[in-house]
């Protein structure tokens, strides 16, 4: 197993390489540049920036200047947009928040989802499995740019209990609308994987004879049923995770929680150069390892399969 | 008198204290309107985005330009009409040549820290401001200001300390300009312009703008800071005029939705915020007192591209000259934005100081008459339903674009059986088209840097690095020259304006309109304020 871990530890590094090439070649292949606006700079301030920024380096030097800048001194550079602030102050600033809704977000998610999909799976055909199906069919459909104004109109307009958007260091009141946003449409995705799932283990072979055995239904579902439920639903859990840490730019835009998942789409759009290639390798290197820990984990649940 | 006593005397006699001063605090008036003020002097805005920055001279956007107005003071500032008030400066000189600008500075100015403003904070700040080694996106605004040796400092041929800018003492700055500027004293309440406090830059670096860092000279002092979300100011103690300052807190919300902005401002939380396209004939049914339109300093214009890569159709002016006409300017502003703009047939907006605008032919027309005359011009080119012409049209993406587009190209299409190809491009990607004229017409906007008409007309100059039209009139260009040092340029203005309107190489289609909900309670938004240039000192809130 540890070799399994260091072997995957040691593919990873060609993976991110590759990507970090790849994002940097595409980024720049894009029409415009961080400097175009409205009003063209004058030339000789566009060289000034250009030159302050690196841009006047030739293509391959830049690449290598920032690959070695990011792996020997783990600077990703100055925000290109963002003129006071570095790329490491932005992702020092935004992934904590979006770190701590999209923690809250997962154990909603998965809580409330396997509870759905198993109730459902397990009751399947009466009216619980029907109230199950249509919560997550209904969760799934409802994207969070709708609900998301929604759950401000009727929280902070109508109800007056909860500030309609913001951080304010992570209080509560300020996490549960984007905890709610951000977690309905996971939360019905894992309710749907655990009904098929487990609605295939409960006509297996050994849950028929755990069955014959005379188990309490409660032992079957708990020490039989569940485990086995659970192999498809971790593999949506990895990328899932890494998805709802790295947060989602509707709810960052919707609540301005000030959170890095705006950046995805924002820096791409202002052509900020490193904030895009910051945040392609934060998610890269998320992705990557929590891919890993989930390998590991099914390793754990599913007795058949070794490293 | 026992002790019991005592002590009901005593509790008596601080019962009354208290409520004498809850009293007093509840029923401040204002001196001069007379005004009972909120017992909490607080204003909460929302911004779109977070400003790229807000250092003064790194700054580049007129939200920042808002933020920075509150936090610093320049030389000069603007009062409720824009006009121009002392601001740490008390007053100037100008020699005789109108070359040399003398400003006196006020001796009880101060930085939040206690320590004096002195004209030697303007000079570095400026200097700072053109050094090839901050690499401001602004930089180009010292230039603008026709400071000497500006260019060739930005170029990097010139040593900072060549600029135009020298402290003569404490409390005495000469700035000296290469050409007359009628509105140089304008210039100086513009951002770019305010004084930066050296020794605070020199122990922070790029990070002296962080709250704890920042050491500011404005009414209101940076307590609070976290990029993308809120930003508070508090009261500067240490400001010369905070005793006739009121609100005590400014807090900038950072709200990416305009229509949960609307949402949040409606459940109290904020004070002021925009007003989401459309929705102003509904809200100002709705909130008559809240619903705010003012007139704005951008222009909203389509450009035609007339070099070679341009539509060889479009060459021809008197087909650009039936394009324009045949847009029915006030359907656009009464049907599709509705927020309170007005139709343009000169690119220079209306509200601009000091300029009347000129007697357009088109203006006065009937739309009717327009619309007779467009076909009229068109079918003389050789176009007809049977020939149609055919454009094409881009514009950035933006709901608000594609409508005015969409009308537009109808418009054209009824009118003219014009067949226009519409297309958006993402910003960047559109900028770089236009940029390089490989358009045929494109949307535009332009607002306004300075109150005065040349900072529109100037991007007709053949030379302009704006003039994406490419636009090349000799005469155009001699008209602008002379109105630099013209005591009353409006007669050149009026011919620039009419020449635009003859060759057409942009059509002009609305002034913008800025439109706000604002909390009825908060008095002295400067609605006269063409600029919107607003200082939060000047505000205070009305108990309800």
């Amino acid at each position: 197993m540890t070799a399994y871990i260091i072997r995957r530890l040691a593919v990873a590094v060609p993976t991110l390489l590759i990507l970090v090439i790849l994002s940097f070649i595409l980024m720049y292949a894009a029409p415009g540049g961080p400097f175009n606006s409205e009003r063209p700079l004058p030339p000789q301030v566009l060289a000034n920036l250009e030159a302050k920024y690196g841009l006047d380096q030739p293509f391959w030097k830049r690449i290598a200047t920032y690959v070695w800048s990011v792996t020997t001194q783990f600077d990703f550079g100055p925000s290109f947009k963002f003129k006071d602030r570095s790329v490491n102050d932005i992702i020092a600033q935004g992934f904590p928040v979006t770190l701590t809704y999209g923690f809250w977000s997962f154990i909603v998610a998965v809580v409330v989802g396997v509870s759905l999909g198993a109730a459902a799976a397990i009751r399947q055909n009466s009216w619980l499995d029907y109230l199950a199906v249509g919560i997550s069919v209904g969760a799934q459909v409802l994207p969070n740019f709708v609900l998301g104004p929604i759950l401000i109109i009727v929280f902070t307009l109508w109800l007056g209990i909860l500030p309609g958007g913001g951080w304010n260091g992570g209080q509560w009141q300020y996490l549960v609308m984007p905890v709610i946003a951000l977690s309905t449409s996971y939360m019905a995705s894992i309710a749907r994987i655990t009904r098929s799932s487990m609605l295939e283990v409960l006509n297996t072979n050994f849950i028929r004879t755990a069955r014959a055995k005379g188990l309490s239904p409660a032992r079957v579902i708990w020490k039989h049923a569940l485990k086995p439920t659970m192999l498809p639903v971790i593999s949506y859990l990895g990328p899932a995770f890494v998805g709802m840490i790295t947060g989602s730019v509707v709810v960052d835009l919707i609540f301005s929680t000030g959170g890095i998942g705006q950046f995805f789409v924002n820096s791409a759009f202002s052509r900020d150069y490193s904030v895009i290639m910051g945040i392609t390798i934060l998610v890269g290197s998320l992705t990557i390892l929590f891919n890993l820990v989930v390998d590991i984990l099914y390793a754990w649940i599913d007795p058949k399969i070794r490293y | 008198m026992t002790f019991k006593a005592k002590m009901m005397a005593s509790s008596a006699a601080m019962i009354i204290a208290t409520s004498g001063a809850a009293w007093a605090d509840g029923h401040a008036t204002h001196p001069e309107t007379g005004d009972v003020l909120a017992s909490e002097q607080t204003f909460t805005y929302r911004d779109l985005d977070e400003s790229p920055s807000i250092d003064p001279g790194v700054a580049e956007d007129s939200a920042g330009g808002d933020i920075l107005r509150d936090l610093f003071e320049g030389l000069m500032s603007q009062d409720a009409d824009g006009n121009l008030i002392p601001g740490v400066a008390t007053g100037f000189e100008v020699s005789d040549d109108n070359l040399v600008y003398t400003f006196t500075l006020r001796d009880n100015a101060k930085w939040s820290n206690g320590d004096p403003v002195v004209a030697g904070d303007f000079e570095y700040a400026w200097k700072r401001a053109a050094s090839p080694e901050l690499a401001s996106p602004y930089s180009w605004y010292i230039e603008l200001m026709s400071l000497e040796n500006a260019a060739a400092v930005i170029a990097g041929e010139m040593d900072p300390s060549e600029l135009g800018v020298t402290a003569i003492d404490d409390a005495t700055l000469e700035v000296r300009l290469t050409q007359p500027l009628p509105y140089f004293a304008q210039m100086v309440t513009h951002f770019t312009t305010f004084p930066v406090h050296k020794a605070t830059v020199d122990a922070h670096g790029s990070e002296w703008t962080q709250a704890g860092n920042m050491v500011s000279n404005g009414a209101y002092k940076l307590t609070e800071f976290v990029p993308q979300e809120r930003m508070v100011r508090e009261r500067n103690e240490m400001y010369w005029d905070n005793d006739n300052t009121y609100i005590d807190t400014v807090t900038r919300l950072v709200i990416p939705d305009e229509n949960v902005a609307l949402t949040r401002y409606l459940a109290g939380e904020l004070d002021r915020t925009a007003v989401p396209t459309g929705q102003f004939p509904r809200l100002s049914e709705e909130y008559p007192d809240e619903a705010l339109s003012v007139p704005t300093a951008c222009s909203y214009y389509y450009t035609i591209n007339l070099t070679d890569t341009g539509n060889p159709a479009l060459m021809d002016p008197n087909v650009r000259k039936a394009l324009s006409l045949a847009i029915d300017r006030d359907i656009i502003v009464e049907n599709v934005l509705a927020g309170g703009q007005k139709p343009a047939y000169t690119f220079t907006h209306w509200a601009t100081a000091g300029f009347e605008t000129p007697n357009i032919p088109m203006a006065s027309m009937e739309q009717a008459d327009r619309n007779a005359k467009a076909a009229e011009l068109m079918s003389a080119a050789g176009y007809d339903a049977s020939n149609p012409l055919a454009i094409d049209l881009i514009y950035n993406t933006s709901e608000g674009h594609k409508s005015v587009a969409i009308a537009v190209s109808q418009m054209w299409k009824q009118t003219l059986g014009v067949e226009t190809t519409l297309a958006n491009q993402e910003w960047q990607t559109f900028l770089e088209t236009r940029g390089n004229q490989d358009y045929q017409i494109a949307r535009a906007g332009w607002c306004a840097d300075y109150n005065e008409a040349s900072t529109f007309l100037d991007l007709m100059d053949s030379d302009s690095g704006y003039n994406d039209a490419k636009y090349i009139n000799a005469e155009v260009d001699a008209l602008l020259a002379e109105a630099k040092t013209a005591d009353n340029p409006q007669a050149n203005y009026d011919r620039v304006e009419e020449l635009i309107a003859q060759d057409t190489p942009i059509i002009p289609i609305y002034h913008y309109a800025s439109v706000n909900m604002l909390n009825d309670n908060l008095v002295g938004w400067p609605v006269n304020n063409f600029q919107q240039n607003w200082y939060s000192k000047d505000f205070y809130k009305s108990a309800e």
